[in-house]
């Protein structure tokens, strides 16, 4: 089965051609993927499984149903989310829709000791480092700001402003190096990963990153998931070369994989982290995919690319391949993915309950958590706003959790009436009037 | 009791920190070798080696950057940004990194970084060395801000800062570097006065003065004017912009009854105007004139050339002062 890579056709017409002239494509990607020398690819769009001199992949049967179930339930969470979102339960939701691979394969590939710093969209590598999925939706709700410890899950908090995280990275890395934490290459030494998108590569704190990254060698993957789209901008706008070809000039090697192909993500971030690990310093990961879905719920894709795009990156999609492949292998039949499609059901339902009955915050504890002890003022306009909020007639004394803001810290004092209202918090006062 | 300059009253702090605790680093521009443009790190990378005192790349978002990486894995930097003007690169992390990360993850992360920065005029600078942007920490959740004034100060408080678990930003009054003063280097800073406090260092009974870094001596040289004109001036030094010691200013405007705030930075939206809020808020039945501020003016930080007329000096506090004095 051949793929059209003609779908990009329309788009070139109106995009500047690249600089380079581009050779033959690897199996099943548009021309500016790069000749297969260029791209890295164990598994072609259509299932086949194919062999790389530099990235040999041992995987079981089962270790492919592990990642297929991953991939499989990462997309179930993303489009429960995209509904809740509609369903006005959600305040905004930030789409993996197409960059599943790219995030399993990663993920998966992270040691239980190596730390990963991630944009606002990994929620598939939240997945893999055992991040529960309410937590994602806490903060797309509006309840938190990030409810997970990143040192339980060696998942750093989402981090909005893009490519902030990408120095904080390279710090914890230069911690490491410091530790004398990375061990010998194997799976007990630490190494980082820092996650961000095509977009981010113009920002200065990801270029400052790789100068610091290059001069101290750090134990850091810089994994850029190239999705082609920095909200409308195309990848064009940031760039005239190949993103992995950047590396080159602060020192380091930059690699291209298929981002939508599992097994080739898998193999090439477990081989770079091991260099880290093995004190080889950083590498640059592009991982070539496609944002199927809108940047975000408020964004409106059609204002601004070819639906044709679209079309031909859903041949090429994440999930379908590994299917095929297994079972064109006989590694999985019929009821292997009923059973997954059964849990991907139950995911939905659970996250959907979970998200509906998740309660609002007290008023209380918008004032926690600035600094690590007390402070004047915040607790001044901490006590002031709780007296302003007794002060009203609908106060809920003898409610249960005492009154909005003088319970002590962690019991739930959200006064009923606002909860039944569905508001409470800070918006409460204006219709308490 | 030991002589030292304010620079080496800092250097000496910052030696002491890095000896207490093996997770300090200093890092920056210049601060290895060279022992930073001022000076301030002289020696310490010879003493404590290339790890623990970093001369980075040139580019302050990534000294933040990496600094709030670094104390996520458990360490404690010190980064030095070479002139006050310089630090808007890291602006976006300080402010949207280092203040809130704490709060983004409800408390199970600190950041006990500290960010020293020289500022304020009066050196015969070019552009960018001369700023005083402390109004811009203040204004930000997150922070503390605080400013040394002199020698024996500076070597408490930068091992205060380091020793504290929120991200401290540290001004050192550049011109006042090489002021000397005796300095306790045996004592502990365990011992010393709260970061967060202010100290009233002159008493009087006729208005209260508040200044801070390099304005307390002004201050205090404005209020030794005054007393000859039989007015007793009560000075206190700030020292800590974020939180305000607002305390000890009250107790004393109580007293007094008027208020004069100086600093160099712009009076619009500065410190002074948080302050004289206060004060009026909180001492309104015991002042007898509105609380005034002699600061620097709303432009740029002009040219070299023009600094005296910009920065408040002794005669221009003393005019605030008369002014006060006029109600």
């Amino acid at each position: 089965m051949s793929v059209e890579t003609g779908g990009s056709s329309a788009a070139q017409e109106v995009m500047p051609a690249p600089l380079a002239s581009a050779p033959a494509a690897a199996a099943g990607l548009p021309p500016e993927a790069g000749a297969p020398e260029e791209l890295i690819q164990l598994l072609t769009p259509e299932g086949e499984r194919v062999e790389h001199p530099d990235y040999p992949l041992d995987i079981s049967a089962r270790e492919l149903q592990r990642l297929y179930r991953d991939l499989v339930l990462v997309r179930r969470m993303d489009t429960e989310a995209i509904a809740l979102q509609r369903q006005g339960e959600l305040g905004l939701w930030a789409s993996l829709l197409g960059q599943e691979a790219a995030q399993i394969g990663s993920g998966r590939a992270l040691g239980p000791r190596d730390m990963a710093f991630p944009t606002y969209r990994e929620h598939g590598v939240a997945w893999c480092r055992g991040v529960d999925p309410i937590k994602l939706l806490e903060l797309f709700r509006g309840v938190s700001h990030g409810g997970w410890d990143p040192a339980e899950h060696n998942f750093h908090l989402y981090t909005i402003v893009i490519g902030s995280q990408t120095l904080h990275a390279t710090g914890y890395a230069m911690g490491i190096q410091r530790d004398g934490a990375t061990g010998d290459g194997g799976e007990t030494g630490e190494a980082v990963i820092a996650y961000f998108g095509d977009g981010a590569t113009s920002q200065g704190d990801v270029n400052e990153s790789f100068v610091w990254a290059s001069v101290f060698n750090a134990p850091v993957v810089f994994f850029c998931q190239n999705n082609q789209w920095a909200i409308s901008e195309p990848l064009e706008r940031q760039s005239r070369i190949p993103l992995y070809q950047r590396s080159r000039g602060f020192g380091f090697p930059g690699l291209r994989v298929d981002g939508n192909d599992v097994l080739a993500c898998l193999a090439v971030t477990r081989a770079a982290l091991r260099a880290a690990r093995e004190g080889q310093g950083p590498t640059l990961i592009e991982a070539f995919t496609y944002r199927m879905g809108a940047h975000t719920t408020t964004d409106d894709p059609t204002r601004y690319r070819l639906a044709g795009d679209l079309e031909a990156w859903k041949l090429r999609d994440p999930i379908e391949r590994v299917k095929a492949y297994l079972v064109r292998s006989g590694a999985a039949d019929t009821s292997f993915f009923d059973e997954v499609d059964a849990e991907a059901g139950r995911l939905g339902a659970w996250l959907r309950e979970a998200c509906r009955s998740m309660p609002d915050p007290s008023p209380r504890s918008g004032f926690e958590h600035v600094y690590a002890g007390p402070h004047p003022v915040i607790d001044a306009e901490r006590d002031a706003y709780a007296a302003y909020l007794d002060s009203f007639d609908d106060a809920p004394d003898g409610t249960p959790g005492g009154p909005p803001c003088g319970g002590p810290p962690g019991e739930p004092s959200l006064p009923a009436v606002a909860q039944a209202r569905g508001t409470g918090g800070f918006g409460r006062s204006g219709e308490a009037r | 009791m030991t002589t030292l300059t304010l620079a080496r009253a800092l250097n000496e702090g910052l030696r002491r920190a890095l000896e207490d605790d093996p997770k300090v680093l200093i890092m920056g521009e210049d601060v290895g070798k060279l022992g930073g443009v001022f000076r301030i790190t002289d020696r310490l990378q010879k003493d404590f080696g290339e790890n623990r005192v970093v001369d980075t790349p040139l580019a302050e978002s990534g000294i933040v950057g990496t600094a709030i990486g670094l104390a996520l894995r458990g360490y404690r930097p010190v980064c030095e940004i070479q002139f006050d003007g310089f630090v808007y690169p890291a602006f976006n992390q300080i402010v949207s990194q280092l203040a809130k990360m704490r709060y983004r993850s409800r408390g199970q992360v600190a950041l006990p970084v500290v960010i020293r920065i020289p500022f304020g005029g009066g050196i015969g600078a070019v552009e960018h060395h001369s700023e005083s942007p402390e109004a811009h920490f203040a204004h930000t959740a997150g922070l503390r801000v605080v400013a040394c004034s002199a020698a024996p100060d500076a070597f408490m408080m930068i091992q205060q800062a380091i020793r504290s678990d929120d991200p401290v930003i540290f001004f050192e009054p550049k011109r006042r570097y090489w002021d000397k003063a005796d300095v306790d280097i045996a004592a502990s800073a365990a011992d010393a006065l709260p970061l967060e406090a202010a100290r009233t260092v002159a008493e009087g009974t006729d208005l209260t003065l508040l200044a801070y870094g390099p304005m307390v001596k002004v201050a205090m040289g404005a209020a030794a004017a005054a007393r000859e004109d039989g007015r007793s001036i009560e000075v206190i030094d700030l020292r800590s912009l974020s939180p305000l010691d607002m305390t000890t200013v009250t107790a004393s405007v109580r007293r007094t009854g008027r208020c004069v705030v100086t600093h160099e930075a712009p009076v619009f939206g500065g410190l002074g105007a948080e302050i004289a809020a206060r004060v009026t808020e909180e001492c309104f039945y015991s002042l007898e004139s509105p609380v005034l501020r002699a600061g620097g003016f709303s432009t740029p930080y002009p040219p070299s050339r023009l600094e005296e007329h910009y920065l408040p000096d002794l005669d221009r506090v003393l005019d605030a002062v008369d002014r006060a004095f006029g109600y």
